[in-house]
């Protein structure tokens, strides 16, 4: 595929991601401004930060008064998955892509963008990335603005449709393969009865300090590890004849 | 230091979110040879996704009921391997649609 292509590629599937972004975004733009920043200023946030959790948290501290090193450290804290995300990354993308393209996909690192990236074919061409970035941050930028000026003048139903278009996504992204692979289908199981489970447990025993971006780094390392221990992956290339006894 | 302007702030947490992002993409540069390491990061998305779809996909919508139906949809149509945007599409219209039911919401 030609560099045109895979944008276009990114493009396509950064839509229903721009969608969903949109509306996620609209609710947090209400929550900026009832936290006391401007409407400007929440776009900004988004169009820098690009992250719903981060965003969120940082708003209410915001409201609520706290110090830069605080606001530095909750970033950390939450935003750390990214961190794996790219170490996944970094072995989807060719050993020769530039300083500079690992740069630029760098600032897409999403949740949703993760999602998307992993799933193409073969090696992950930074074009895609761009394209989805493309699509995707405007959407999240735009809808934290609307949100910051509008305020509730959207239908909350309409917005509430809009945001199940990631989750949607989501299991679009993950059940085919699971389908194909019983190792990833336990794990997909696992992995959604161990978070339900988990956010159980944290209201019930309102353990607070236990957002929802620490529990997706403890889950992730810890069956992530346990399946990596208990089956680790045959190599697909090169390496198939190493492993074939 | 107690937090004395909005746009400090912003690219405070801009800079370390974007850190977290970029740091592994440019210094990691080459195929990972430890094969735990490599099944590590190949288990990683799934277990990444499956934890933000569940539980948070229940409350996304106005009601449960929406959100299950619209969870059906995506459900049956991720496993016949449908695109992405389509399957994002569907589980919208769902919600929308089975929102204005009388006895739901």
């Amino acid at each position: 595929m030609s560099k045109r292509q895979y944008f276009l590629h990114g493009m396509r599937d950064g839509m229903p991601i721009a969608i969903g972004y949109f509306a996620v975004a609209f609710a947090l733009g209400i929550k900026a401004v009832a936290a006391g920043i401007s409407a400007p200023e929440s776009a900004l946030m988004s169009l820098l930060n690009l992250t719903s959790a981060g965003e969120a948290a940082a708003i209410a501290l915001l409201g609520a008064g706290t110090t830069y090193v605080e606001l530095a450290f909750t970033q950390l804290v939450i935003n750390i998955r990214y961190l794996l995300m790219s170490c996944s990354l970094s072995q989807k993308i060719l050993p020769e892509t530039s300083i500079l393209h690992r740069l630029l996909m760098g600032y897409g690192v999403t949740d949703e963008i993760f999602g998307i990236s992993v799933a193409t074919d073969g090696a992950l061409s930074p074009y895609y990335s761009y394209g989805a970035i493309a699509v995707a941050a405007p959407g999240w930028t735009l809808g934290t603005l609307l949100g910051a000026i509008l305020g509730n003048v959207l239908p909350a139903r309409i917005v509430g449709a809009l945001g199940v278009a990631l989750f949607a996504m989501f299991l679009a992204i993950i059940l085919p393969p699971a389908r194909k692979n019983r190792v990833i289908a336990g794990i997909v199981a696992v992995s959604m009865a161990a978070s339900a489970g988990l956010t159980f447990l944290c209201e019930r025993m309102q353990w607070t300090g236990f957002t929802e971006g620490f529990r997706i780094i403890v889950l992730t390392v810890t069956i992530a590890l346990a399946a990596a221990i208990l089956f680790p992956v045959k190599e697909a290339s090169g390496e198939e004849a190493c492993h074939a006894d | 230091m107690q937090i004395n302007s909005i746009l400090l702030a912003i690219l405070a947490m801009a800079g370390v979110t974007y850190l977290i992002r970029v740091l592994p993409l440019v210094l990691i540069r080459r195929e990972i040879q430890n094969r735990t390491v490599r099944s590590f990061l190949h288990y990683v998305p799934y277990v990444t996704l499956s934890v933000m779809t569940v539980p948070a996909i229940f409350t996304a919508t106005a009601s449960i009921v929406s959100a299950l139906a619209a969870l059906a949809v995506a459900v049956v149509l991720g496993l016949r391997g449908c695109k992405l945007p389509l399957v994002a599409a569907a589980a919208c219209l769902t919600v929308f649609l089975v929102e204005l039911l009388p006895f739901v919401g």
